[in-house]
């Protein structure tokens, strides 16, 4: 392999694919945190010159780390079809996934035949339109009680978080996310409290709303896995099972994750739905990742964000999930540092997700200890949007008043779906032209606007149930 | 009129106009075509610059509200390796790790093994901590007494991250430390406080091995109510010898309307 390049008489060696790969890297805070960054855009770009040039066997040839991640990654990978794209370099990779009728040859199998180093590295070669327009073919349909992810479906997570999960407000605000025509991916409570009794009490609590408007819709408590294992014990209605997970092993122990853990939980849910009516498939996990979480642990063992965030990517892939997202501005500055690293990360990890073969969604979102504001979310949004983006969040007014961050609000959502003309899953669809939500695959005029919109749903929904 | 809709639906058709009885959230803000009213826009902007605003606020031990818990509890404040609050935003490896040779001040100040060690940080919220600690504090240390715990010195860590319980539990070695820190300034609110608890924090410890009562301020978890939640976590690590994501909470949060009724 390929070490070292002369860029107009400098020289730059790298001393293994590990470090290669980070210098590579687009300007990340997290890999200057860590320490593995590029010292010069110079370095940077001879970096990129040489990964461009490595085989992808090369990949197989040289694991970055040894541990039960890389174990999954390897075992799950077809190696019929490897074994046509070996001799590949990153570089033609890159131009393979850019090229006409690529999404075919990708369906046809070649998305089995990436792992996510691979799809790591063809990232960081790629410009931010690249990433977009190679990401819009690639469609990953998923089904739980609906169906997401199909070509021109952009789908909606209701985020109805409250500071003491206080049932009545968690409640209020996922109707009001469902007047806007949200919640189609999921309506999904982060809890502030992690108590089992707790977990329960809002599990029935999303399922009696959802049984009360009779919409084909999924619901989710983003409690510890283990949480929501304990409640599905106790009888709690769990329709995807949540879980925060990262790319490597010792990421996933600072988590309190296991492999063995998440597929032995899988396996509890699916055997519930069974018992249960309204499930159309058997996609049941919920993952969310986000660049920088590796690092955050001190489990990123020398590698980069971007190449750690893809193998989260792999892990998620061996549990079929219905939804994973990227939390993309989520843990800080020390990681994403400002408004043009929080954007290029979206892009980035959409076109990984996708081309990986993940439900890929994103939440778009910011801190307030970030060089970013709304503008941020508001051009992410509209970028990802045309990336076709499986889906994005739904939070009241933007503002996540439990986790104290900004997201896309229920207003973003609605307006971006007209913006590039996207539909929710086409089950819900069906369900907002009935209740009046919808007119003609338009947000209808009297919805989502103040009080007296609620009442007339209600009225709606009542009128339906006869 | 909402008297035979569900009981989901009238709950929620009956609070109305009234959301702020039952959320902070932002909800039936009306809009314009799919964006939000003017004044929902701007009120957005203001709130965001406050937020803003509360990660470079301060607070003094010489100055109301700490200097009566100085005077109190004889707190005294120490500092993390982060020396700025540039370096503590950029470097959070630093803000995990006390200064050098803040643990001998702290072995000459406090008390080695006790039961109980509350620690202050400012966190991304100095305004959380001057908001909700003079509270939360005099009760918190008031019953762990009453339990027949043995409770340590208080003290206040600046440019603080919650890795900074591994150092602390190595210094003083005590069997529960628990961290009353600010938490990142939200728009809703600026002025949240986190309580992380850990048994016996050692190096190399992760989140997996705490827990957490997050949304300390009044529009969240009272003060009172907080307490409650740390002593029962840590009346369960004693229990169960461990503290971490194996060890739940037993209660549910108390809910906005049965807190403001106390």
């Amino acid at each position: 392999m390929k070490r070292s390049v002369t860029l107009r008489g400098e020289t730059f060696h790298f001393a293994d694919l590990r470090e290669l790969m980070a210098r590579a890297n687009e300007p990340k805070a997290g890999d200057r945190l860590a320490g593995i960054a590029a010292n010069s855009e110079r370095e940077r770009v001879a970096a990129k010159m040489a990964l461009a040039e490595v085989p992808l066997s090369g990949f197989l040839d040289e694991p970055l780390l040894e541990d039960d991640v890389t174990g999954l990654i390897v075992d799950s990978l077809d190696r019929e079809e490897f074994e046509k794209l070996r001799s590949l370099t990153v570089g033609e990779l890159r131009e393979l996934v850019l090229s006409s009728n690529f999404a075919a040859e990708w369906q046809r199998g070649v998305r089995d035949a990436l792992t996510p180093e691979i799809v790591a590295a063809t990232a960081r070669i790629m410009s931010a339109r690249d990433l977009i327009s190679a990401a819009a073919p690639l469609r990953s349909v998923t089904r739980c009680r609906n169906t997401m992810g199909e070509r021109g479906v952009l789908g909606v997570r209701i985020q109805p978080n409250h500071p003491t999960d206080d049932i009545a407000g968690v409640v209020l605000s996922a109707l009001d996310g469902l007047m806007f025509g949200c919640g189609d991916a999921v309506i999904g409570v982060n809890p502030a409290g992690d108590a089992i009794e707790n977990v329960v009490a809002l599990e029935h609590a999303l399922q009696d709303l959802i049984g009360a408007v009779g919409a084909p819709a999924q619901s989710c408590v983003l409690a510890h896995f283990t949480t929501q294992l304990a409640a599905l014990e106790r009888g709690a209605p769990v329709d995807l099972l949540f879980q925060s997970i990262g790319g490597t092993e010792a990421t996933n122990v600072g988590f309190g994750v296991t492999l063995q853990g998440l597929a032995e939980g899988r396996e509890a849910v699916l055997a519930s739905h069974a018992t249960r009516d309204g499930f159309i498939g058997d996609n049941v996990m919920y993952f969310e990742t986000g660049q920088g979480t590796a690092l955050s642990v001190d489990g990123h063992g020398g590698i980069d964000q971007l190449t750690c965030e893809a193998r989260a990517y792999g892990v998620a892939r061996a549990f079929d999930p219905f939804l994973v997202n990227s939390v993309v501005g989520f843990i800080g500055p020390e990681y994403l540092a400002d408004a043009t690293e929080i954007i290029r990360a979206g892009l980035e990890d959409h076109f990984m997700g996708k081309l990986l073969g993940l439900p890929m969604g994103i939440d778009i979102c910011y801190t307030n200890h970030v060089e970013a504001n709304q503008d941020t979310t508001d051009q992410l949004l509209v970028l990802l949007a045309t990336a076709g983006c499986n889906f994005v969040m739904g939070v009241p007014g933007s503002d996540d008043v439990m986790l104290n961050y900004q997201s896309t609000s229920y207003h973003d959502a609605a307006g971006v779906r007209e913006l590039v003309g996207a539909r929710p899953a086409p089950e819900f669809a069906a369900w907002l032209e009935q209740t009046g939500i919808f007119a003609d695959g338009q947000l209808a005029e009297g919805s989502a606007n103040g009080p007296e919109s609620l009442q007339a749903f209600a009225e709606s929904v009542k009128e339906l149930g006869r | 009129m909402s008297a035979d809709l569900p009981d989901t639906l009238r709950g929620a058709v009956d609070v109305g106009g009234d959301v702020s009885n039952v959320t902070p959230a932002r909800l039936l803000i009306g809009r314009t075509g799919t964006a939000y009213r003017t004044s929902t826009q701007l009120q957005l902007r203001a709130d965001h610059a406050f937020a803003k605003d509360a990660l470079n606020a301060t607070f003094s031990l010489d100055e109301s509200p700490m200097k009566e818990l100085v005077k109190r509890f004889d707190l005294f404040e120490v500092t993390s390796e982060a020396a700025s609050r540039e370096e503590y935003l950029a470097r959070p490896d630093k803000g995990r790790r006390l200064e050098a040779g803040v643990a001998e001040t702290l072995r000459e100040n406090c008390l080695s093994g006790v039961d109980l060690q509350v620690v202050i940080g400012d966190g991304l919220s100095p305004l959380a901590v001057s908001s909700q600690v003079p509270s939360l504090l005099g009760p918190l240390l008031d019953h762990a007494a009453t339990r027949g715990w043995s409770v340590g010195r208080p003290f206040v860590v600046r440019n603080c991250r919650v890795g900074v319980m591994n150092d602390i539990g190595e210094a003083l070695d005590a069997q529960n430390v628990v961290l009353l820190i600010g938490e990142r300034p939200g728009l809703a609110t600026a002025e949240s406080l986190s309580a992380y608890l850990a048994h016996r924090p050692r190096t190399g410890d992760t989140d997996a091995q705490r827990n957490l009562v997050s949304n300390i301020h009044p529009a969240g978890v009272a003060a009172e109510d907080a307490v409650w939640r740390i002593l029962g976590l840590v009346d369960a690590f004693v229990i169960q010898g461990r503290s971490g994501f194996m060890v739940k909470e037993s209660a549910r949060p108390t809910s906005l309307s049965e807190a403001s009724g106390r």
